[in-house]
């Protein structure tokens, strides 16, 4: 976002790291808060969210991008909630297939991730302007970033509030579990530790590169 | 974007924007169709073995089930290539059936107001036994914690194992409602002992379950023959 230089001549890789990394869609711009809060309760329902919303940001990217110049400005956005609605309805389905009790967990948020501003504004703002190879990247980048996002509250939550990772109990029978953090209310305690450590770990990055540009 | 605001944009004719718009979604319209019509078939399949399997855990000793619809007083095997969800009004029961082809019992579902939203479940009524054999939760929103100890807790799912709904001599409703009951103050077969700290939930549980069994148990338990009679 800030080194425009490289935005004029991305690599492959660099298209995919950034949504990993650099401009993580959850740490990062803050994007997608409603799934991310709501669906983190156990690391399972994270993973899978992440993994549907990443099928959706990659499909909807690549066909937004392939279809850009045929799309007149005005109907652009219209366009791309269709394009992105139709691939959410085809996730709910394939959830439907996979396993019932998946889609029990997941509830309303599946047909949601359509309101997910990370998916409508990747379309908007990347793959609405560049090619099909770069939109596919960018989307996985993004979704993979969205991902393990929601993994890394996921297992948090899960590991204190049900004393257990992926369904399986990895502390003792007397663990007495953290109760709140499965409730909404544990989404926001685990969500603001989280941004206070990508925080910590920025700020001293930026202290860190600040002297040797400042050399240089 | 800045640019828009000052720069009127460009003329576009409509029959542009048409053609995007509807080209679009024909083919966003093709490919839900084609998702739907692969997936179908596995989901409808999905949905009988998750309520196959419901029908098996509620009806200890069940190997195989059978959906009977009610018509008036009497129940009907639900026909061949029937839809897999009921139409308005039209209400199923599922009997289980041992190894051998005896029957075993009902399965029924039943719902009602939990502390945060509407609890599903499932029983099992035994014919032989005059009483609930087996108790599953289809669908709750209760709190993480405390309310939704409904579903796993050990102590809360022993008082399904053999609760009292038999019927008075007219074969009206039943002798003795079912009952929420304290923690530890279980005396009769017909009460459920509550789960401390979930107590709207064990009371919403207990109260759609004495529903429940005042609607059916008078409809059923005479009708035992019909279920028998099909196999």
């Amino acid at each position: 976002m800030t080194t425009d230089g490289q935005k004029n001549q991305p690599s492959s890789t660099d298209e995919f790291i950034k949504g990993l990394w650099r401009d993580n869609p959850v740490f990062v711009q803050v994007l997608g808060m409603c799934p991310t809060l709501a669906v983190t309760n156990t690391a399972q329902n994270a993973l899978a969210m992440g993994l549907a919303t990443t099928f959706v940001l990659v499909m909807s990217n690549i066909v937004v991008s392939s279809i850009r110049n045929f799309i007149p400005k005005q109907v652009r956005i219209a366009t791309f909630i269709l394009v992105i609605a139709t691939f959410v309805t085809i996730v709910d389905y394939a959830i439907q297939a996979i396993s019932l009790d998946l889609h029990k967990a997941l509830g309303a948020f599946i047909a949601l991730i359509v309101v997910n501003c990370v998916i409508l504004g990747r379309a908007e703002a990347f793959a609405s302007k560049n090619g099909v190879a770069a939109s596919a990247l960018d989307g996985l980048g993004m979704g993979f970033g969205f991902t393990f996002a929601l993994l890394c509250l996921g297992v948090v939550r899960e590991v204190l509030g049900n004393g257990a990772l992926f369904g399986v109990h990895v502390f003792p029978e007397r663990f007495q579990e953290w109760v709140i953090m499965i409730l909404p209310s544990g989404g926001f305690f685990t969500m603001g530790a989280w941004l206070l450590v990508f925080n910590a770990l920025k700020k001293r990055k930026a202290n860190a590169a600040g002297p040797r540009e400042e050399a240089a | 974007m800045s640019e828009m605001t000052t720069l009127a944009p460009p003329e576009v004719p409509t029959w542009r924007m048409y053609r995007a718009m509807v080209g679009v979604g024909l083919l966003c319209g093709l490919l839900i169709v084609t998702a739907f019509q692969v997936t179908a078939p596995i989901i409808a399949r999905n949905r009988a073995a998750a309520l196959q399997r419901a029908v098996f855990e509620v009806l200890p000793g069940a190997a195989s089930s059978k959906t009977f619809v009610r018509q008036g007083d009497a129940f009907v095997p639900l026909p061949e290539g029937a839809s897999d969800t009921p139409a308005v009004g039209e209400e199923r029961v599922y009997a289980g059936f041992a190894e051998g082809g005896d029957l075993i019992g009902v399965a029924i579902e039943a719902e009602g107001m939990g502390y945060a939203d509407v609890i599903k479940v499932l029983y099992g009524y035994g014919f032989r036994e005059n009483a609930i054999v087996g108790f599953k939760v289809l669908e709750s929103k209760e709190t993480p914690g405390l309310g939704d100890k409904i579903e796993k807790d050990p102590g809360f799912r022993e008082n399904f194992k053999a609760l009292d709904v038999s019927l008075d001599p007219a074969g009206k409703e039943p002798v003795h409602p079912i009952e929420v009951v304290p923690h530890g103050t279980k005396t009769s077969p017909w009460q459920i002992d509550a789960i401390t700290g979930a107590t709207i939930s064990s009371k919403a549980t207990g109260s759609l379950l004495r529903k429940s069994t005042a609607y059916w148990m008078p409809l059923l338990a005479p009708r035992r023959g019909d279920f028998e009679g099909s196999r």
